[in-house]
């Protein structure tokens, strides 16, 4: 079993060193560097040599490679380009935010998907089922842009329950951004549980149908105890992994959602330092990004393993 | 019989509804009734409505099936009327169910010791503290070694055998009055299934249970029942004492059905029952057996026939009771020239699936014994070799590995002309591939759903003899009918076929690219024993046209027996005896063989299997001597611990591997 786990770290940290290669390299490729940003129009002549000097551009890549990843190990990103700004600093509130706003969203959207999606299992084309599906298929369909919109206009407009948008500042206490994130949280809700909702559902019908299911009936098993004993543990096994992936996701930032609501998370970063070219920080957020997915996937797959007893002993024969 | 019955079924209607809107049946009236102590056997091809009676028996249906009439009475009350609450205190408590499957039917993420406490604990008023040795207690009486570990054990760790009696054991927690057994033991390997019936009987015995037992093997049948109720197409067509029905069915279709048994007595192929049963859909006009009788007159098609009685009990839904065709024996297989040139040459082939990991390579540790070791044979062409032994001998990674989906180890597989083949398949040239096919024995599983029988068959065609257009398709119209399929099934897809006609086509693909060797990988296993007479006399007659040669690898030693020239015992992956069919099912024996044989079931009413060794699992081959040394009934001290059994020379290419002089077997 500890062999298992210390293999698939190795792999997951090979899959972050080579996600950071792919990264380095590919910012390398485009066309300028941070100086070029930084100076804008003056990018020419002494003042660029003197800027390469300063940020240290013009020593050999691998130089700078193995430099930055050094710095990234430590949990130093080095300086943005726009505002001589510690990235550390600047990327470690916007990751808080992003982690609020996640943590708001999934600490409804889990269990009410889990639970909705057993019910609708259980009630295979009935009208829970039907009421729910059709429901996840809607919240699956609209564009996150337009349901953020309408909870603007229904909720923040003509209630005016809460606030349309977020102005707390990044660096703000948690608190402060409450109830400003509850839309961003509330859309997010919406777009994650028809996912993981449709994907219970279908484990639960085929869960129900099994052999076993139909033998713990005939062994005069009341109903609710089959369902929460027999059905329910093996039906949530195959969600963990798509749980895993909307988590990666949720914590990745969510583009859009957070620029609709101006809010200050890892997401809104990106975009305005793509647009700035601030090369530096697009990449330590996309380092950020993939080490998450990274982090999550391995949760996700020791979690099955350890709650899979077909699984875990498969593992350790190793056929 | 005076006591009242225990269970008692009443012209029970169970039907569902098709997609048209119509009412379908899949049971038409079918009565059953079964006293304390009494043991039924309920018997059909699959399709019959066999296992959906067995759940009726416990009010429960599967999805989608509803009752249309009749009463299912079990302590004076119907099943169906009773309240959720009373049938989920009857179901596993009074009435206990053991099923197919059981490797599927026990929860995958729950220990044994839990499930069996589940029942106890729905069950039985005993104080929980005492159910841990109350469970421990029942995985004896289902004679499982060891039962504390096998209570901490989780389902797919255990053989199928275990597995098996775990189920028993669960069905015994709830102190049953009855046991409905749905097909138990099918699936499982030939000493298996004979403890297993063993401790049924002597269980069902002690506790004075009635039991209702489900099965499309009349050998099983025979070992266990009293009485025997056969069903065809949802109806019963014959009821009676056992030992009546198996010695002379009063039914014609029970007498196909005996016919296309298999027996170890008898060489020679076993009669196929022709057609197939009708479908829920079809009018029911006359009987409906007649479409597949032999003695069908014009009033059989017509006149719908009731149950009549015979003199020696039974009863039979036929207008002439009593009436069978004669059974003529079955057509020998065409006898294999013994100086016929050589097809395949396999010289010590070993195989093994834990390969040693770079650590155990560098440091040199001993590598644990492989799967499958020192397999050499010839086969010549139009012969056909019988591969037996249980799961796991490693009877079918033999055929693997010489197909070229498993690279050996070590060995070589060499082809009639000296060809040697790559251990990868492909690495092989297409000319070396069409030589050899291969059969699976699941056609679900070995055809694509997606094509049709023409493309299918237009594979190998194409690849091995760039047929096109409309050669190609009088190519793939021939080989339909040389499997007896018409040219009408080209555009049909496996969805549509029957498991019988899968196969049959699954044969075709094979014989398309014209091969000097079929393997045959337990290709009738899957399938009824009517279905089974059938491919096995198709296999037949492609032998005697094309003098192809076949590896037909089974763990049924009657079906081998019926096709098989020469025979190889496998026991761990090791050749334990081998030689032609009539010295390997005769004497002197391995003990091994011995074993095997002495635990063959048959349709016979007289005939008690012999159990001379535990139905132990063994995960790997012991490292040194004998691989049966574990298990062997008769061992001989150290020597079997130590020492490789010679080859011991029985006379006319019949070889033994056993430390026991040749003479000494033969007693």
């Amino acid at each position: 079993m500890i062999g298992v786990i210390a293999r698939r770290l190795a792999l997951g940290l090979v899959t972050v060193w080579l996600v950071s290669v792919i990264i380095f390299l590919g910012v390398e490729a485009l066309p300028g560097d941070a100086c070029t940003a930084i100076l804008e129009r003056d990018a020419h002549g002494e003042a660029l040599d003197a800027c390469r000097k300063a940020l240290g551009l013009e020593t050999p890549a691998l130089d700078r490679y193995l430099g930055w990843a050094a710095g990234v190990m430590q949990g130093n990103f080095g300086m943005s380009a726009s505002g001589h700004e510690s990235i550390a600093q600047m990327v470690g509130y916007r990751v808080r935010n992003s982690l609020l706003l996640a943590a708001g969203a999934l600490s409804v959207g889990i269990p009410l998907a889990i639970s909705l999606g057993v019910v609708a299992g259980l009630t295979r084309d009935r009208w829970p089922d039907l009421l729910f599906s059709t429901g996840a298929i809607l919240a699956m369909t609209i564009p996150e842009f337009v349901a953020a919109t309408l909870l603007i206009l229904i909720f923040a407009i003509w209630l005016g329950w809460v606030p349309a948008i977020v102005l707390t500042p990044a660096d703000a206490p948690p608190l402060e951004f409450f109830p400003e994130f509850i839309l961003a949280s509330t859309v997010l809700t919406m777009l994650m549980i028809a996912h993981v909702m449709r994907m219970i559902r279908a484990s639960v019908i085929e869960t129900m149908a099994s052999d076993y299911v139909q033998m713990a009936t005939l062994k005069g098993v009341p109903y609710w105890r089959i369902v929460f004993r027999h059905a329910l543990p093996n039906a949530l096994l195959p969600a963990i992994n798509v749980i895993a992936l909307t988590v990666a996701w949720l914590l990745g930032g969510v583009v859009v959602v957070e620029v609709v609501f101006n809010y200050p998370g890892l997401g809104r970063l990106l975009i305005d330092a793509i647009s700035s070219r601030d090369l530096p920080v697009v990449q330590a957020i996309t380092m950020i990004v993939a080490a998450t997915y990274v982090a999550v996937n391995l949760v996700a797959d020791l979690l099955s393993l350890m709650l899979n007893p077909r699984l875990r002993s498969h593992q350790a024969r190793r056929r | 019989m005076t006591a009242p019955p225990l269970l008692d079924i009443r012209k029970l209607c169970i039907g569902f509804r098709s997609r048209a809107g119509a009412i379908l049946p899949v049971l038409h009236e079918v009565n059953l009734s079964v006293c304390r102590g009494e043991s039924l056997g309920i018997v059909g091809e699959s399709g019959s409505g066999k296992s959906t009676l067995a759940l009726a028996a416990m009010g429960y249906l599967r999805h989608g099936l509803q009752r249309l009439s009749g009463e299912v009475i079990y302590d004076g009350k119907d099943m169906f009327d009773r309240p959720a609450t009373e049938l989920a205190r009857i179901r596993g408590g009074q009435l206990g169910l053991i099923p197919q499957n059981s490797g599927q039917s026990l929860t995958p993420t729950q220990r044994i010791g839990t499930q069996i406490a589940e029942a106890l604990h729905l069950h039985c008023d005993h104080d929980p503290a005492t159910h841990h040795a109350r469970a421990c207690h029942l995985l004896q009486q289902v004679r499982l070694p060891d039962p504390e570990t096998i209570l901490r054990r989780y389902p797919h760790e255990l053989s199928g055998g275990q597995q098996q009696r775990v189920a028993i054991a669960m069905a015994m927690a709830g102190e049953p009055d009855a046991l409905l057994l749905d097909e138990p033991t099918t699936g499982l390997d030939v000493t298996t299934q004979a403890h297993i019936l063993d401790l049924l009987r002597d269980l069902a015995r002690e506790r004075d249970m009635a039991m209702v037992y489900v099965s499309h093997d009349l050998g099983v049948i025979a070992r266990v029942c009293d009485r025997v109720q056969v069903l065809y197409a949802g109806e019963t067509v014959l009821t009676g004492p056992a030992r009546a029905v198996l010695r002379a069915p009063a039914h014609p279709y029970a007498a196909a059905l005996l016919a296309a048994i298999p027996r170890l007595g008898a060489k020679g192929l076993p009669r196929a029952l022709d057609g197939r049963p009708p479908t829920p859909d079809m009018a029911r006009t006359g009987c409906a057996f007649a479409p597949r009788c032999a003695l069908a007159t014009e009033a059989c098609h017509t006149e719908r026939p009731d149950m009549a009685r015979t003199g020696d009990g039974q009863a039979a839904r036929c207008l002439f009771p009593g009436k069978v065709a004669e059974r003529d024996a079955g057509r020998e297989p065409p006898p294999c020239a013994t100086d016929s040139p050589c097809a395949l040459a396999i010289e010590g082939l070993s195989v093994r699936y834990d390969r040693p990991g770079l650590l155990a390579r560098l440091t040199g540790a001993a590598l644990p014994p492989a799967t499958v070791a020192g397999i050499t044979f010839d086969l010549r062409r139009g012969e056909t070799l019988g591969l037996v032994g249980e799961s796991g001998s490693g009877k079918s990674t033999i055929l693997r590995a010489i197909a070229g989906l498993l690279p050996p180890d070590s060995g070589e597989i060499a082809l009639g002309d000296g060809t040697r083949l790559s251990g990868a398949v492909e690495r092989r040239r297409p000319e070396e591939l069409r030589h050899i096919q291969m059969i699976f024995q699941n056609p679900d599983e070995s055809l694509n759903p997606r094509q049709s029988v023409g493309d299918i068959l237009a594979q190998p065609l194409r690849l091995y003899f760039g047929l096109r257009g409309q050669t190609l398709q009088d190519r793939a119209v021939e080989l339909l009918e040389t499997v007896r399929l018409g040219a009408h099934y080209l555009d049909r897809r496996p969805g549509q076929l029957s498991g019988g006609e899968k196969q049959r086509v699954a044969v075709a693909r094979a014989f398309a690219a014209e091969p000097e060797v079929v393997l045959c990988d337990e290709i009738t296993s899957a399938l009824d024993v009517s279905v089974q007479a059938a491919v096995l006399e198709l296999l037949n007659d492609l032998k005697a046209r094309h003098g192809t040669a076949f590896i037909f690898v089974s763990h049924d030693l009657t079906v081998v027996r019926a096709l098989s020239d020469r025979v190889a015992v496998l026991y761990q992956g090791r050749i334990c005896e081998t030689g032609p069919a009539a010295a390997v099912y005769g004497a002197p024996n391995h003990p091994y063989t011995e074993v095997l044989l002495g635990a063959v079931l048959a349709p016979d009413p007289d005939h008690v299997p012999r159990l001379l060794a535990e139905d132990g699992v063994e995960l790997a081959p012991p490292a040194r001597g004998c691989p049966f040394q574990r298990r062997c009934p008769v061992k001989r001290g150290s020597t079997c611990e130590t020492d490789t059994p010679p080859a011991r020379d029985a006379g006319g290419g019949h070889v033994i591997r056993c430390h026991i002089p040749i003479e000494e077997l033969r007693g």
